[in-house]
Formats: C-alpha cells, structure tokens, sequence
C-alpha cells in the first residue's frame, strides 16, 4: 500500500462512483470463529455520506476503468480521453479487508470495465471475491456486478461468493438502448439476469434436501436504470420495475437521474441538472409498489403517463381517487389505511394495534407521528369535523399540498423524501 | 419509614408523595417494589440527597436490593413480551430526566391491568416510552454506522465516541460478532467508561487518563506503522466518490449529524 495506490484508488472510485445501489441488505451471516466480519439482519449499515448526501456502505470500485465498449451513458467509455487504472487483485483485497477492520464500510461492491472480453474481466473479478473469502475468510457483505455477456459457468461461480449480483438494465427499451449501447442489448442483460436468478433457485431447491449445499447470492440481484437520458416515459420505466420485481431473484431496482458525463455526445439531451426531482419520485413510486401494495398501472397510467413532479405519488394516487376517502381510521382495514397520504407503514401498524384498545383520535394520531396536515383530508376518526376531499375538492388540496419544484438558488438542494 | 409522623403531613392539593433512590436501574424496579408493598404510590422520584419538594406529604428513601428487583423484573417479564422488556431498557439508557418516572408509570400500568398494554400507543406514557426507547435504539445504530476504528501500535483497534444516549452497551454484541479476531476497544468519553475485547471477551474498562481523547484522534505516536496510510487512502477514496452534480450537504448532514464528525476518519 502506498501512494500508487492512494492514485490508483480515486481514479477508479472516480468512476465507479455513479452506479448508484449502495444497499448492503439482504443477508444474514454470522460470524465463525476465527474469520473476520458478519453481515446483519434486514437493514444493511450505512457507513458514511458523501458530501453529495448519497450513502456510503461498501467499498464501491472498479477493478478497472478500462473498457472496450463506448456506452453514450457512461464515463468509462473507450473515446474518453480520461485517467484509467487497473488495480491488482491483491491490492483490491488489501483494501477491503483494512477498511472493514476500521468500520468503514460494510463490504465490497465490485465492478469493472469490460477488458478483452467479458469472461476474461469477469474471471479477475471472480478471483478477488474468491480470495477474500477463502483465503481470508471475509465475512462481510459482497456485491458483484455481472460484465454484460458474461458465460453461466463465471456467474455460477460468483455466486457462490457473492451476497448479490447485479446486471444494469440502464436504458428501459432496448431500442433507446441499443442507441445509446449499440455493442450491448437487453439480451445480453437478460441473460446473466435469467443465469443468476436460476442459480439461485436452484440452491435453494438444493438446500432443502442438504444443508451443507453452499448458499448463492444470498441476497439476490438488483439492477439500476438511468432516468432522463432517453425518452421514456415514468410509465415505460415503471412497468418494467414491476416486471422485474415479479422475478423472486429481484429485490432492487435503482433510479439513477442521468449525469451528462458525456455533454460532447449529440444523442444525449442537453441538460443543465441531472433530474433529481423526478428521480426522486420514482424511488417514492417503487417504495409505493414494494411497500405500499400499489400496481404500477395504478400510479401510471396512459392518461398520466409521468408520475407528478409537484406531489408525491401518493397523494397523486389520492387526489384522483376522492372516492376512496375518507378512510375510518377506526375500522378500516390495514390496506386502506396505508393509502392515506400522510400515514406511513409504521404509522399504520400503530393504528391498526393501538386501535384494539380503544378508539383513536387527533391528538393521539398526531402523536404517534401521522402527517396530519396531509392526512385530515383522507380520514375520519372520533372527533374530527368532516372537511375531507371530497368537500375541499382535490384541486384545491392539490394547490395547498403542493411542494415547490424549484429547487432553492442557494443551495440547490432535495431531501430525499420518502411518502408516508 | 421516612414518611413524615402524621401531624406534619400537610393536606395542600399540591401535596405530594415523594421516593429517593439511587438513580440505578435495579433501584427503580426496587421502588416498584416498595410501592407495592406500602401500597403507596409516588408522584416524584428523585436521587438521593436531592432537596425535598415543598408540599411533601410522604417520602420514602427506597433501599436497592437485589431480591426485590429480580421479584418486580421476573413479574415484568410474566406480564410483557421480551420486545416490551427491551423498550424499557432501551428508554432508561436514555437518561432523560423524568424517564425513571415514566418507566415507573409504565411498569404499574402492566401491572395493574389484566392484560399487557403495551400496544396501547394511544396512551401518552406507552406511547412516550415507545418514541424514547426509538431514539436511544437509532443512537446505537448511529454507533454502529459511525464507530470509526484506528490502528494503534499494540494491534489493538480504538474507538472514541460520546454517543448523545447512553447506548453503547446496546452495540456490543454486534462489534464483538463483527471484529470477533481482532481486538478493539470503543470508549464513551462523555461517559468515562468503554468496552474492551481480547480476542475471548468484552470486559468494561475505565482509562485513567481519557482527557487527550476528547479530540477524537489517537495520537500519531500511538498509531501503528501502517495506520496512518489507511487513513488517507480512506480519506482520499471518501472525497473522490462525491458527484458534483448533486452536492447537497444538507441532506449529508441529515443523514451524519454533525455532533459525529470529530469522530470520522473521513471528516477530520
Ligand atoms: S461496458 Fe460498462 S464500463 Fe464499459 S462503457 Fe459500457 S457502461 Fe461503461
């Protein structure tokens, strides 16, 4: 370790840097005896945020920021004239192994340009995972990024190491993709998708009969799309979100609004700002699929084919079904109270437990954290007059409830804001 | 024994009935005890020494005694799900003042009802109890997010932290899981007392000198050869991975609260 090294690093944390799934969930591993680290049940641990508020949780890396291929979308492509760098195995594990022993972060997240060929880079990538849990038996999180095009013998073998695999869809049709990716499609997307969650499946099949069969991608695949490069609409992105999520292997799919890394490439939109608004309410319409038990044709559709940037879709949803509301908070059932804006998953299962013991009302809701300001539109309870949606009209509630979309000159800045 | 002989009681509305204890855990559920046993019931609880309240009808001085606070827990746990066990816990490691008495009132709320009640979040003192332990629960998740380890020139690997809440014992069991073959120590300075494990167990430890440690750093002397290198590849691995686009420290700050910063490798 010097300062080579130290170079080396940025250079390719540089580049590495905008795939944006940091989760480290999904796992539960235990420590053994002797052997370093464990991961924890559910929640992965965020180890710190970049000054950019994103969280750091693995050790997000390339191998390698060289690469064959010249995707529009990325800044790693074969015509741009930037620094590359190739780490070597033993540097990589080094790493990994003295900033898990500092707490820094909760695993590796390893990914790498595509060199000679697919198997060729994906067998390197291999090599480390393989290395850090055999030889120094790492116990920590472990999330590797399949190469495009890569043969089922590599993803087999990765995922014997792997906590989760990810191959990124990027671009939603393949026709756009194909523009932007002419040497990629969704086939060779598709492909490793279908390997690793067969892989998957088959070990747990296996697993049942004998415990000793090793476990595969523990935690599953994500994927990621980029938002905002190309036309598609909230709905085209959303619908292949619930496709994908239909797939037992799948548990993430990320949203990454588009970084014009490339401005000199006339197939990319000219944008000023990456569109983090818009971002935003996507992941606030995937937690509505994923928690909230919504359709994606229910928070798109072809009349509103683009989620609404000024409220959360949620509220959205609300205001174009006034007929559902008001909601008695008193009888209820679970689902229909996890559609009021301003009640969130936890909130609700307050209710739907607190409720048994008597009835509720304002004051005790506003105390146990439900947004009531949005929520007294959608919910009779004991004593609250009765000024819902329906007698306030929803474009009314639409114009107070409003966030403004203009992001502050000052500080240019969004909390990310998850509905309730 | 301590109540006032019955011509010094005053009969004011104000009037109230006080217990002193320990200010200690197994203290609290001793009072409980007490309270039961003289079927007396205080408004206030106060630490020992402390100046008696105006308008004292009663006061009681509870003795801690380990057979009573076994006796109150054991009925606890009849009566409550573990999950309840561990809020109560939880909301005293708090240390806020006025969370002994909550805890007081919760404890005979379950008690004195024929069912447990503690999923009535529509009553303030469950509900109160509840938010409390939340927070001391999510400082020990801060902990375990933001622990930062550094190497010292022994092998051992120390960490300073002065968490807001008292919640450092609620992380052990995950660090000792989690660096089960190195051996490190995470000390509270705020609190004056740590953790330290030896490759077998965790033992509490106090430093008698832990003054130079409120700075957050070891000192470089201390530091093992390659410790300082790890920093800065840390350091430089840490900056590196800002998108500039979208610099916004606000959200950064919502996330890591400030009050953790001294301790990060990242930001020092
Ligand atoms: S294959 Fe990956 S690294 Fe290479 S240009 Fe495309 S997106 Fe970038």
């Amino acid at each position: 370790m010097n300062e080579a090294v130290l170079e080396k690093l940025k250079v390719l944390a540089e580049s590495a840097k905008y795939d944006v799934s940091c989760s480290s969930s999904g796992t539960v591993r235990k420590n053994k005896a002797g052997s370093l680290g464990n991961t924890v049940g559910g929640m992965g641990i965020c180890h710190s945020f970049s000054e950019d508020g994103r969280c750091i949780s693995l050790l997000k890396i390339m191998l390698t920021n060289n690469c064959i291929y010249d995707c529009a979308y990325c800044i790693n492509r074969r015509s741009n004239d930037i620094r590359r760098a190739t780490l070597s195995v033993q540097e990589l594990v080094e790493l990994t192994i003295s900033f898990y022993r500092r707490n820094y972060i909760e695993g590796l997240f390893l990914s790498s340009g595509v060199v000679s060929s697919p198997d060729y880079t994906m067998e390197r990538m291999v090599r480390v995972i393989k290395e850090l849990r055999l030889t120094h038996r790492f116990n920590g999180y472990i999330h590797m990024k399949s190469i495009p095009g890569a043969s089922r013998e590599l993803i087999n073998e990765a995922g014997l190491y792997a906590d989760r695999m990810s191959v990124n869809l990027e671009i939603a049709t393949e026709e756009n993709l194909k523009l932007l990716a002419p040497e990629k499609n969704h086939g060779s997307i598709f492909e490793p998708m279908r390997y690793i969650q067969q892989g998957m499946l088959q070990h747990l099949e296996d697993r049942k009969r004998m415990r000793t069969v090793p476990r595969f991608v523990p935690a599953g695949q994500s994927t990621q799309m980029i938002v905002g490069a190309t036309s598609e609409t909230d709905k085209d992105i959303l619908r292949i979100s619930s496709l994908l999520y239909k797939r037992p292997s799948m548990k993430r799919v990320y949203y990454s609004g588009f970084i014009p890394v490339n401005s000199y490439d006339k197939r990319l939109p000219a944008l000023t700002q990456a569109p983090l608004v818009r971002e935003n309410r996507l992941y606030q319409a995937d937690w509505l699929m994923r928690f909230y038990q919504f359709r994606a044709d229910e928070i798109v559709d072809d009349q509103y084919p683009d989620l609404d940037l000024q409220i959360d879709p949620k509220l959205s949803w609300a205001l174009r079904h006034p007929e559902m509301f008001p909601v008695d908070i008193n009888r209820a059932d679970y689902a229909a109270i996890l559609r009021v804006p301003g009640i969130g998953v936890k909130s609700a299962k307050l209710i739907v437990t607190s409720r048994r013991f008597g009835r509720l009302n304002a004051s005790q809701l506003k105390k146990m954290g439900i947004v009531m300001k949005k929520a007294q539109y959608f919910i009779t309870c004991n004593e609250l007059p009765m000024f819902t949606v329906n007698e306030a009209t929803p474009d009314y509630l639409r114009k107070i409830l409003s966030q403004p979309v203009k992001q502050k000159k000052e500080d240019g800045q969004l909390a990310i804001i998850f509905p309730d | 024994m301590d109540s006032l002989p019955s011509f010094f009681r005053i009969n004011h509305p104000l009037a109230m009935r006080v217990f002193f204890y320990d200010k200690t855990f197994e203290g609290l559920l001793s009072a409980v005890f007490d309270a039961y046993s003289r079927k007396t019931f205080p408004d206030r609880l106060l630490g020992e020494g402390s100046i008696v309240p105006l308008f004292t009808e009663e006061s009681h001085r509870v003795d801690t005694v380990e057979e009573k606070t076994r006796r109150v827990w054991t009925a606890l746990e009849k009566k409550i799900s573990a999950q309840a066990c561990n809020i109560l816990t939880h909301a005293w490691l708090s240390e806020e003042t006025g969370c002994d008495e909550l805890i007081f009132r919760y404890i005979c709320k379950n008690i004195d009802s024929t069912v447990s009640i503690e999923m009535n979040f529509g009553d303030a003192d469950v509900l109160k109890l509840f938010q409390t332990a939340k927070r001391v629960g999510h400082e020990g998740h801060y902990l375990r997010m933001f622990v930062r380890f550094q190497k010292a020139a022994d092998d051992i690997f120390f960490a300073p932290v002065s968490p807001r809440y008292n919640a450092l014992p609620l992380t052990v069991d995950h660090f000792r899981d989690r660096f089960s073959d190195q051996k490190w120590i995470i000390y509270d300075v705020k609190r004056h007392y740590g953790y330290y494990y030896d490759l077998q167990r965790v033992e509490e430890i106090t430093l008698d000198d832990d003054v130079h440690l409120l700075g957050g750093k070891l000192d470089e002397t201390m530091m093992a050869a390659d410790e300082k290198m790890f920093q800065e590849l840390w350091k430089g691995y840490f900056k590196a991975m800002t998108i500039k686009e979208r610099i916004n420290p606000r959200l950064q700050r919502q996330h890591m609260p400030k009050r953790f910063w001294k301790y990060l490798t990242e930001k020092q």
